[in-house]
C-alpha cells in the first residue's frame, strides 16, 4: 500500500524546508503588527524571536480560510485533537469544524516535552488559547486600521470581521492572506471567559470520529511504504542475558530474509510478517544469564535494597500516643497493555531519517534517534499519528529505534510491530512498592501523628490531604527487579490507596463514620466538594442489606480532585466479592468537553478496577509468567459494575487534565467496602486476583 | 487462492501459510482490522465469516476459502454508514479507538443474529472484545441505541 498521506500533515509542510529552521531565520518589528511573507526582504538586524512563542508556531490561517493549529502533543485517546481544536475555535469565534489540529510531528509542530503528567490541558490548551486570542485581536486591529474605526465596534463571526454599519466583511483569510505570523503571542491577552464559552464547554463530536468507526484511520501499525520490510527482533530468553553465540544458517536460504546484527542487537527482515516471524524462530542463539529476583521475594527485596539509613525510619512524634495504627501495603507491578502494541516504521533517505511511531514523546524519540545514529535533529523527523493508547506506557522509543536500525541495515523501509508478548516483556511496568504507614490519634480523636514511607513505587500523591499535627512523608528509591516507568497517575494510586485505607481503619477504630472522619480533617474545599457530591449521589447514609458493604476513597493529583464510593457484594460461604456499583465525583476546573471528560473519568475508574482487583505481573527467574492477554487479566465487559459519574464544573478555575486523577479513588473505595462487608482488611494491590478475599 | 472479502473476490498468496489477519492487512490493504494479541483474547481482529464474528488472528487464511468475509471496511454501503457504525459515532464512544473495528464488527454480528439482545446477551457476545481505555459503558449504550434504531 502506498503511504497515502499518513498523517494528513503533509499538506502543511510549507516550502519543503524544515518549518522550524525556517522560523529561526525570522526577525520581528517590535510592537507593530506585521504579517510577513517575504522573509528575505526583512532586515536581519532586528530582534530574533523565540520560535516557540510565535503565533505561527501554533496557528496558521490558509488563503482558503482553513485554520490549522499545531501542537507537539500526541493523541492517545484523551481526545485532545478535539479539546484543543475547541479552544482555538472558541477564541477565534469560528465553527469547530474550521479548525484542524496537526499534532506530534517534530518537523511541523513546536517542541514539546511530551504528553505526560496531565499537562496538555493546563499548559498546551492555555497556550493555544492565548495564541488564538492574540491572532483574533491582531486581525481585529488590522481591520480597524484599514476601516479606520475603533476595535471595539467590530464583531466577529464564522472567521470574519464585520463592519458595524456598512455591512462589509473581512475574512480572516483575507486579513492573514495566507501569510504566517511571526509575532509572539501575548501572554496577557484577554481570553474568552469560561461562562461565555460557546464551543469550548460543549460536547462537540470527536474530531475525525468517522474515520474510527469506518476503520479508515491509519495508526502507525497500519502504515506501509513502498518496498517496506517487516522486522522482528531477537530477544533474550530472560532479562539481562548476553548473547553467547548465534547461528543464522537456517534462515540464509529463506527468500527475501535478511539478518541484521550489531553486537547484541539482532533482527531479521522479510517482505511479509509471516516470513519474518518464521525466520526469527529459526535463529539459533545461546545466552549467558544471571541471577534474578522473583515475585515471591519482591517486597522483601524492595525494602532491603532501599536507599536509606535506619535513622530515616525514626519518627519521634509517634511516641507517647496510645492509639496507634501501623500497617504495611504491598503493590505489585502492573502492565499498561495499550491495545496497539509498540510499532515503528522507519525510512532512510540518504542520511535523513523519518520514523513513524506511537509514542507520547515524539521529540524524545527524535533525541534518542539522534544519539543512536549520531546525527543532528535536522536530519530526523518523528511523526506520531493518533495512537492506540498509552496510559503513560509509551514514553520511550524502542520500536522506532529498532525499525531505524533494521532499515539502515537492509537499506529499505522497515516496520517493527511488537507482538503482545513483547509488549508484556520488553515495555516497562508501573512500579511495585511497599508502603509503611504509622499513625496516631489524639485523645480527642484528631490525627496526632502520621508517618508515611514509600519504598520504590514513587513519591507522587504521597502528601496526605488531611490535617495532622506532625507528619513525616518519605519516598525511598530501591533496586527494581523489573524495568519500571510512568503509568497513569504514577505512584499516586498506590499512595492514595494506603492513605485512604489507613483513614478508614482509623475511623473504624473510633467507631466514627468514615466520611465524617475525613471531612473533619480536611481543609481543602475542593476535596470536600467532591466527597460530598459523590456521597449524595451514592446515598452514603443509606443502610445496605446483609452481604453488602460500602466504602470510599478520595485524592487529588495534578489539578484533579476525585472521590469514589463503592458498593460490593460479599458471599460468606464462597468468600467471593463482586463490585456492584462505583460512584465517582470529579472536578478539574472548568470543563471543556463534558462528554469526553466523563469518558476519561469512567475509563480511569474502570481501568483502575483492574489494578485494584486482579492485575499483577507474575515473574520468576528473569521471566514473565503471564505475558499474554489470556493470562494477564484486564477488565472486560463482564467485570463492569454500575458506574455513575458526577462532574463538578468550576468555571472560575482554569481547566486541568483528567487522564490521571480519576483513577485514584477506586482501589481504596473497594478495599474499604470489602472491609465493611467482610471485616477483612486487604492491604495489597491487586486485592482479589481470584475474586475471593 | 481466492477469497471473498466485502463482496469481492481477491487472489491471495498463502505460500507462507499466513493468518487471515495478515492477509487482510498486508495483502489486501484492509488495515481496519487490528492486531491486539494474536491469540483470540482481545477481539481487535474480529471479522465476520459467513455472518459470525471470528478472530482473524488465529484463522488460517486458507480456511477462509469459499466463505464470505466482511471487515469493518465492508460495512459502509455507498457512503452510508451501517446503523451500528452510526450509533457508535453518535454516542461518541471511543477514546483511542483502536478497539473500534472489532467492537463494531462483533456488535453487527450480534444484532444480525439477535435483533433485540438483553443486557446479559450483549455482555456475553462482546466479552471477547477488550477496550483497554475501558469505554465499555459507552459501547453498551451504542449497542442499545443501534438495537432500538433497528427495531
Ligand atoms: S488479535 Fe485476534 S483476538 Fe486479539
Ligand atoms: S478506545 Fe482505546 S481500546 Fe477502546
Amino acid at each position: 500500500m502506498p503511504l497515502e498521506n499518513p498523517t494528513s500533515n503533509m499538506k502543511n509542510d510549507f516550502s519543503g524546508n524544515s518549518r522550524r529552521a525556517f522560523l529561526k531565520q525570522v526577525g520581528l518589528g517590535l510592537g507593530t503588527f506585521v504579517l510577513y511573507s517575504d522573509l528575505i526582504a526583512f532586515p536581519s538586524d532586528q530582534r530574533k524571536i523565540e520560535e516557540e512563542d510565535s503565533i505561527a508556531s501554533f496557528i496558521h490561517v490558509a488563503e482558503d480560510g482553513h485554520i490549522t493549529a499545531y501542537s507537539g502533543k500526541t493523541e492517545v485517546g484523551q481526545n485532545i485533537r478535539t479539546s484543543l481544536a475547541q479552544v482555538v475555535a472558541e477564541e477565534l469565534r469560528v465553527p469547530f469544524e474550521m479548525v484542524d489540529m496537526v499534532l506530534a510531528d517534530t518537523k511541523l509542530t513546536p517542541y514539546d516535552r511530551g504528553t505526560t503528567g496531565s499537562r496538555t490541558t493546563p499548559q498546551m490548551s492555555l497556550t493555544l488559547r492565548k495564541a488564538a486570542a492574540t491572532l483574533r485581536e491582531m486581525l481585529k486591529e488590522e481591520a480597524s486600521d484599514s476601516w479606520q474605526i475603533g476595535k471595539t465596534s467590530l464583531s466577529l463571526e464564522g472567521g470574519a470581521i464585520a463592519h458595524p454599519s456598512n455591512g462589509k466583511r473581512l475574512t480572516y483569510a483575507e486579513l492573514a492572506n495566507g501569510k504566517r505570523l511571526f509575532e509572539p503571542y501575548r501572554d496577557n491577552v484577554e481570553l474568552t471567559p469560561v461562562n461565555e464559552w460557546k464551543i469550548a464547554g460543549t460536547s462537540v463530536p470527536k474530531a475525525r470520529g468517522r474515520d474510527y468507526v469506518t476503520g479508515k484511520h491509519k495508526y502507525v501499525s497500519d502504515l506501509s511504504l513502498p518496498n517496506m520490510q517487516y522486522g522482528k527482533i531477537l530477544r533474550p530468553p530472560v532479562y539481562g542475558a548476553k548473547l553467547k553465540s548465534l547461528d543464522i544458517s537456517q534462515v540464509k536460504s529463506m527468500e527475501g530474509v535478511q539478518v541484521v546484527r550489531n553486537g547484541d542487537f539482532v533482527g531479521v527482515t522479510a517482505p511479509d510478517a509471516t516470513t519474518a516471524s518464521q525466520a526469527l524462530a529459526l535463529l539459533d542463539a545461546s545466552w549467558d544469564s544471571k541471577e534474578h529476583v522473583s515475585r515471591k521475594n519482591l517486597f522483601d527485596h524492595l525494602v532491603k535494597h532501599a536507599n536509606l539509613s535506619e535513622k530515616e525510619l525514626e519518627f519521634e512524634a509517634l511516641n507517647g500516643f496510645e492509639d496507634r495504627l501501623e500497617q504495611e501495603f504491598h503493590i505489585d507491578y502492573i502492565s499498561h497493555v495499550p491495545l496497539e502494541t509498540r510499532v515503528g516504521v522507519a525510512e532512510w533517505d540518504d542520511d535523513e531519517l523519518t520514523v513513524w511511531t506511537g509514542t507520547q514523546k515524539p521529540f524524545g524519540v527524535q533525541e534518542d534517534l539522534c544519539n543512536e545514529f549520531s546525527i543532528s535533529k535536522a536530519k530526523v523527523r518523528v511523526i506520531t499519528p493518533d495512537t492506540g493508547s498509552g496510559y503513560g506506557g509509551k514514553h520511550t522509543a524502542e520500536a522506532g529505534v529498532e525499525a531505524a536500525k533494521l532499515a539502515k541495515g537492509v537499506e529499505k523501509p522497515v516496520k517493527v510491530q511488537w507482538t503482545r508478548e513483547e509488549e508484556f516483556k520488553w515495555a516497562y511496568f508501573r512500579p511495585a512498592g511497599v508502603i509503611q504507614v504509622k499513625s496516631a490519634l489524639e485523645s480527642n480523636g484528631n490525627l496526632g501523628a502520621w508517618q508515611f514511607h514509600n519504598f520504590n513505587s514513587g513519591g507522587s500523591g504521597m502528601q496526605t490531604p488531611y490535617r495532622v499535627k506532625e507528619k513525616q512523608e518519605k519516598y525511598h528509591r530501591s533496586d527494581t527487579p523489573l524495568r519500571q516507568g510512568s503509568y497513569r497517575a504514577l505512584a499516586s494510586t498506590a499512595n492514595v490507596f494506603a492513605i485512604e485505607s489507613q483513614m478508614t481503619d482509623l475511623a473504624y477504630y473510633l467507631k466514627e463514620d468514615s466520611l465524617a472522619f475525613r471531612l473533619r480533617h480536611l481543609d481543602d474545599p475542593r476535596m470536600k466538594d467532591v466527597l460530598i457530591a459523590a456521597a449524595e449521589k451514592f446515598h452514603w447514609e443509606n443502610k445496605l442489606p446483609q452481604g453488602r458493604g460500602k466504602g470510599l476513597g478520595c485524592g487529588y493529583v495534578k489539578g484533579g480532585y476525585v472521590a469514589t464510593f463503592a458498593e460490593v457484594a460479599f458471599d460468606k460461604e464462597s468468600q467471593k466479592v463482586v463490585v456492584k456499583r462505583l460512584v465517582t465525583a470529579f472536578e478539574c476546573g472548568a470543563i471543556i468537553h463534558p462528554k469526553h471528560l466523563k469518558s476519561q473519568v469512567v475509563g480511569c475508574v474502570l481501568q483502575g478496577l483492574g489494578g485494584a482487583l486482579f492485575e499483577a505481573v507474575d515473574f520468576e527467574d528473569g521471566k514473565i509468567n503471564n505475558a499474554s492477554l489470556s493470562t494477564y487479566r484486564v477488565p472486560k465487559f463482564s467485570d463492569i459494575p454500575e458506574v455513575e459519574v458526577v462532574l463538578l464544573n468550576r468555571k472560575d478555575l482554569d481547566p486541568a487534565g483528567a487522564g490521571e486523577a480519576p483513577i485514584l479513588g477506586v482501589a481504596p473505595a473497594i478495599r474499604n467496602a470489602i472491609l465493611d462487608a467482610s471485616g477483612k482488611r486487604i492491604n495489597r494491590l491487586p486485592m482479589i486476583p481470584d475474586g475471593k478475599v | 487462492m481466492k477469497i471473498n472479502v466485502n463482496g469481492k473476490s481477491h487472489t491471495i498468496n498463502v505460500s507462507a501459510n499466513p493468518t487471515l489477519l495478515e492477509v487482510l492487512r498486508e495483502q489486501l490493504e484492509l488495515t481496519g482490522t487490528k492486531y491486539g494479541c494474536g491469540e483470540a483474547a482481545c477481539g481487535a481482529c474480529r471479522v465476520m465469516m459467513d455472518g459470525t464474528a471470528v478472530p482473524a488472528c488465529i484463522t488460517p487464511a486458507v480456511s477462509a476459502q469459499g466463505k464470505d468475509i466482511t471487515t469493518i471496511e465492508g460495512l459502509e454501503k455507498n457512503g452510508k454508514l451501517h446503523p451500528v457504525q452510526e450509533a457508535f459515532l453518535e454516542e461518541d464512544v471511543f477514546q483511542c479507538a483502536y478497539c473500534a473495528s472489532g467492537m463494531i464488527v462483533s456488535a453487527v454480528a450480534l444484532l444480525e443474529r439477535n435483533a433485540s439482545p438483553s443486557r446479559e446477551e450483549i455482555i456475553e457476545a462482546m466479552n471477547g472484545n477488550i477496550c483497554r481505555c475501558c469505554t465499555y459503558p459507552q459501547i453498551m449504550a451504542a449497542i442499545e441505541k443501534a438495537k432500538t434504531s433497528k427495531a
